[in-house]
């Protein structure tokens, strides 16, 4: 079971309803809100207590840092340099001299503390309008010392929410698959990361061939393909325990898992005799379903966020195309009609649209379209890229793009990319490794 | 993919020409620059392995097909052959797709190629018990080049020896 994390949260004030700055998320940002991240300040106890256990100098500058990393690669803001700061962060986090903070034109400040109290982590920030000269944020948090990054995270998406009228997408994990070796016999295995690339760690040791991982959006658990025993089935993992099963007992391939939107089913793929159709599982009670029943390949199936309807990729048509119907596979409808293929559909965590990967003229293609096909806008193209996963919020994809090769097969990579719903701030995740497959987990405090 | 205009009527012409068994004008009509594709199905032997003497491990695909070739065809008579000369030998029938699809799709037209290539043959007289099948989808490529004959070779079915 997933080990619970403990972040107390308290309301330090309460908030200012009628603050001034605000960011419009729904036009591509090209003019980010300047912002001043202060460093967290820290009393030279703290500092030092904190330093032993958790060999970081000045956890109050390093909490800070992750705000400020975290909200300029949102796009939606810009950090200024701290070399401009004219006040220290103690008297700051006090009381502003907000005239200070005009002057090198931060229309937003955040500044906090942070104290090691009971060998516990105590951090308090502070969001304020520079120009109204007013709080629009205070809170604080009670926490064990380990837990600092998600500290930063959190404080993220507080800010990111104040700022935008959206929640946030920081305090988030992104499972992936990491790649080794040549393009002929690539290494595969499971990894997870945080959002921002910290705390990678692998799951799998590479014995076997592993694909396609997504997390359940309800619970830390991770559904996955893999080729245990030369057998591609799919499995169900703990991240928490490493425990792990095959889900059902089916004669033959099952891929392209997903969980339901509560978490409590499966939705993939079983292969038999050249057709693939789809199927579900309850994991509790482990009945099995099936959902489509046509000769063509039906995958990638994906639930609406309500679970009353899945989308998928079906060849039914003659070439892959993205279809909709009601999650009992009745009501079949073709959704996609522009010129190319369509694959990989994936419906967005707010409803209202289907991303997905569109390969036409020899160039592939993420984009979004309406749940009923219309509006149709592509947001990336490449030599390769495909498999878009969903920020929490709906206003981030993540997917993985791969190279071309050089005319002796070499210079082969794959890595991720993300980019704004709005087609902007398009950018490299780094990974240790190269990378494929990447999904997106909930945030892991509400 | 679709297959372009040319392609097309390339495998049109050759379609008649192998009705109609003119094979003389086979050659002219639609070899490409390195004589190893025919529309874009792979005609080489570059990455072929042999089961037996004149017994070929794999058959070629055309872009998002799964329809078997006359040349395909052709091996897998030879395998069935050969399988029935050995009948303690049972195989497993990797499919393979090109890397221009998406991963879970081309697992799928994986299965369906090996199936295709299991179909015949099990109508060449080899049961169903004696044959796996196993996608790896663009997993496993042959070929690590981003070009049509890279692809080509990469759009397979392989017979391999399970025990």
């Amino acid at each position: 079971m997933t080990k619970k994390i403990l972040i107390l949260l308290f309301i330090l004030i309460p908030i200012n309803a009628n603050a001034l700055i605000e960011v419009d998320i729904t036009r591509g940002n090209l003019n980010p809100l300047p912002l001043a991240v202060s460093p967290l300040s820290i009393d030279e106890e703290s500092r030092k207590g904190f330093e032993k256990i958790l060999k970081e100098e000045n956890i109050g500058s390093e909490i800070s840092n992750i705000v400020e990393n975290n909200l300029r690669i949102s796009g939606l803001f810009n950090p200024l340099d701290k070399k401009a700061f004219l006040q220290a962060p103690d008297i700051a986090n006090l009381k502003p001299r907000f005239e200070d903070w005009n002057l090198i034109k931060a229309q937003a400040l955040i500044t906090g503390k942070v104290n090691y109290i009971d060998d516990k982590l105590r951090v308090e920030f502070r969001l304020w309008d520079v120009l109204a000269a007013k709080e629009m944020m205070a809170l604080a948090f009670t926490t064990v010392p380990n837990n600092w990054r998600r500290v930063g995270h959190i404080i993220s998406d507080k800010v990111y929410e104040r700022l935008t009228g959206e929640k946030g997408y920081f305090d988030t994990r992104i499972i992936y698959v990491s790649e080794e070796g040549p393009k002929t016999q690539r290494i595969k295995k499971l990894a997870i990361m945080d959002q921002d690339g910290a705390n990678n760690k692998f799951l799998t040791l590479g014995n076997e061939l592993v694909l396609t991982p997504r997390f359940n959006p309800a619970s830390q658990m991770v559904t996955y393909l893999s080729y245990f025993k030369n057998m591609p089935r799919v499995y169900l993992l703990d991240i928490e325990t490493g425990t792990q099963e095959v889900v059902g007992d089916f004669p033959g391939m099952t891929f392209a898992p997903r969980f339901s939107p509560d978490g409590k089913k499966i939705i993939m793929s079983f292969a038999k005799d050249g057709k693939s159709d789809i199927y579900t599982m309850d994991l509790e009670n482990r009945i099995v379903e099936k959902i489509t029943n046509h000769p063509s390949i039906d995958t990638s199936p994906s639930y609406s966020p309500d679970g009353k309807y899945i989308t998928f990729n079906s060849d039914r048509s003659g070439y892959q195309q993205i279809y909709v119907m009601k999650n009992d596979g009745s009501d079949v409808k073709r959704i996609s009609f522009g010129n190319g293929l369509y694959g990989t559909p994936v419906w967005s965590p707010r409803g209202d649209l289907i991303a997905f990967t569109k390969l036409h003229k020899g160039k592939f293609y993420i984009g979004v379209m309406r749940t009923d096909g219309s509006g149709e806008r592509l947001l990336t193209e490449n030599y390769y890229q495909e498999a878009p996963s969903w920020s929490p919020n709906g206003r981030v994809l993540i997917f993985y793009r791969e190279t071309k090769t050089n005319s002796k097969g070499e210079g082969f990579s794959a890595k991720l990319w993300s980019i704004d719903l709005t087609g902007y701030n398009e950018r490299q995740i780094k990974t240790p490794t190269d990378a494929s497959d990447p999904s997106w987990s909930s945030l892991l405090s509400n | 993919m679709k297959l372009n205009k040319i392609f097309k009527n390339t495998l049109l012409v050759l379609a008649a020409c192998l009705v109609l068994s003119a094979c003389a004008t086979k050659k002219e009509v639609a070899t490409d620059i390195q004589g190893q594709m025919q529309g874009d199905v792979y005609t080489g032997t570059d990455t072929v392995e042999y089961l037996a003497d004149g017994v070929p491990d794999r058959v070629f695909f055309a872009t998002n097909e799964s329809i078997l070739t006359t040349a395909s065809r052709e091996t897998l008579r030879a395998q069935a052959a050969w399988l029935r000369k050995n009948p303690n030998i049972n195989v497993v029938l990797e499919g393979h797709a090109d890397e221009r699809g998406t991963r879970e799709y081309n697992l799928a037209l994986g299965e369906r190629r090996a199936n295709a290539a299991k179909d015949y043959l099990m109508t060449y007289g080899i049961s169903s018990d004696r044959i796996t099948v196993l996608s790896y989808g663009k997993e496993r490529p042959v070929d690590s080049g981003s070009n049509p004959l890279a692809w080509s070779k990469n759009r397979r079915s392989v017979t391999v020896k399970a025990n």
